[in-house]
């Protein structure tokens, strides 16, 4: 005698219309339910419109992003480069490197300067972040984190704390102190939570408010004291890698560059995107706006730099060389906005005409790529990091 | 994110409706806005121009001559 199965035919209430009917088992989404027959052949339907509604939708996201681009092509009547053409060509520059920072174990993955424009923060994979005095050399703090990849520092504008994060998922506001009996890790304050790495974090105007960036692909607004949450960022679709906020004149916007190749300019207030691009291949590593706010400068894995004019709405410059090939890890602009410095995985820096799209300069100094580079408050100088364990002035 | 392939498509499209709708303005008129500022700033520009070396705060420290 064989074994025989029998289909057990269990009735009884529906699962869905709650009629009483002999019951199929139905998967949705891993939970078993019981649908009769009429509901088994509704659900299969319904799953056609599913798909349907979603194939539907991503057409309507492709026609709305080609509109997107109609839109901003119009108002491409003309290239920066020839708007710049009377503006007289850079001569020769000859930039020195003034100081080596050194004292860091590992690589440097960060740093920021202070408001008084001789003082330097800067993190690094070991864990430590010390706070430079970039004219004598001196450090003249350090604290050692309790996690390693230390990716982002900041200054507070009033020179009194510095903020930190990595791999820790989180954002920590240390008060810096002189007095030498205090330990700067016992006044740790844990400001922002993530579920993912730090990225980037920047003070607002003031002390109070901190900007982050993070791995999980959002922004967000914290209050220092209270360590709550002030606003949140959704839209990027890729971890976000790095921030900036608007001059202080311009308002309340920031922008941020992430994984997904999206550079988005957000709203602080209401925690909505105003405008998005997506012109580059690759991550972007590093954002920076231009001294006006009007527009902002992007460096990215895709070894070229591009700027973005804010009111056109659209990429107006790109700033590459078939010789680089390297990702691009960090931007910033000089004082009047005519220069822009990006540091690459080459060891290089690179420095380029904003209005003629020519590179103006290479600086060789580093042994390991250069992971970071910002120009002082005043313009006099600018600092760049590297993995190379040396930050130089 | 926990949100279904179909809510993130829609609320990607309503960013997408949101952002037509943003107010440009043509190159030559913020291409010459941004050539402007630069012109009006690059006076000021130490990266720029240059800093005497007596007025550089980075300068090499000099070493002690005992004469």
């Amino acid at each position: 005698m064989c074994d025989q199965t029998f289909l057990a035919i269990v009735f009884g209430p529906c699962d869905k219309c709650s009629k009483e009917k002999p019951l199929r088992p139905v998967y949705i989404k891993s939970e078993q339910l019981s649908f009769c027959s009429l509901c088994v052949e509704m659900m299969a339907t319904e799953g056609l419109q599913e798909n349907e509604t979603l194939a539907s939708l991503k057409n309507e996201a492709e026609s709305l992003k080609g509109k997107l681009e109609e839109e901003r092509a119009k108002l491409h009547d003309v290239e920066l480069h020839q708007v710049a053409e009377r503006v007289e060509a850079l001569g020769q520059f000859v930039m020195k490197t003034r100081r080596t920072l050194k004292g860091h174990g590992n690589k440097v993955l960060c740093m920021d300067w202070c408001k008084d424009k001789r003082r330097i923060v800067s993190s690094s994979q070991d864990g430590k972040v010390i706070v430079w005095d970039s004219f004598t050399t001196n450090k003249e703090h350090a604290v050692t984190m309790p996690c390693t990849w230390v990716m982002a520092c900041a200054y507070a504008p009033s020179g009194c704390a510095i903020a930190c994060g990595g791999l820790d998922n989180k954002c920590s506001v240390y008060p810096l102190t002189f007095d030498k009996n205090e330990n700067m890790a016992a006044k740790k304050k844990s400001v922002a939570m993530h579920t993912n790495y730090l990225s980037a974090c920047s003070f607002t105007n003031s002390d109070m408010q901190i900007l982050t960036a993070s791995g999980d692909g959002t922004c967000a607004l914290w209050d220092v004291e209270s360590g709550q949450l002030l606003q949140s960022f959704h839209g990027h679709g890729a971890d976000v890698l790095c921030l900036d906020l608007a001059p202080s004149e311009t308002g309340n916007t920031f922008v941020s560059g992430g994984c997904d190749k999206k550079a988005m300019v957000w709203d602080m207030r209401s925690g909505q995107c105003i405008q998005s691009f997506e012109t580059h291949d690759s991550d972007i590593n590093s954002v920076r706006y231009y001294p006006s706010g009007d527009a902002f400068a992007s460096g990215s894995d895709d070894a070229t730099c591009r700027l973005y004019d804010l009111r056109a709405d659209r990429e107006v410059a790109i700033y590459s060389k078939e010789s680089i090939i390297f990702g691009a890890s960090s931007v910033d602009f000089s004082l009047s906005g005519r220069l822009l410095f990006a540091g690459y995985n080459d060891y290089t820096i690179n420095v380029w005409d904003v209005l003629k799209g020519s590179r103006v300069s290479i600086l060789f100094g580093h042994e390991n790529r250069v992971s970071t580079l910002r120009v002082s408050p005043d313009g006099t100088a600018f600092c760049s990091g590297s993995w190379d364990h040396t930050l130089r002035v | 994110q926990d949100m279904t392939e179909k809510e993130l498509l829609k609320m990607e499209l309503d960013q997408l409706k949101k952002e037509v709708k943003n107010e440009r303005q043509m190159i030559s008129k913020t291409g010459k806005e941004l050539k402007e500022y630069i012109e009006s700033m690059a006076g000021e520009d130490p990266l720029l121009k240059g800093v005497p070396e007596d007025k550089n705060p980075f300068k090499e420290k000099g070493g002690c001559t005992i004469s």
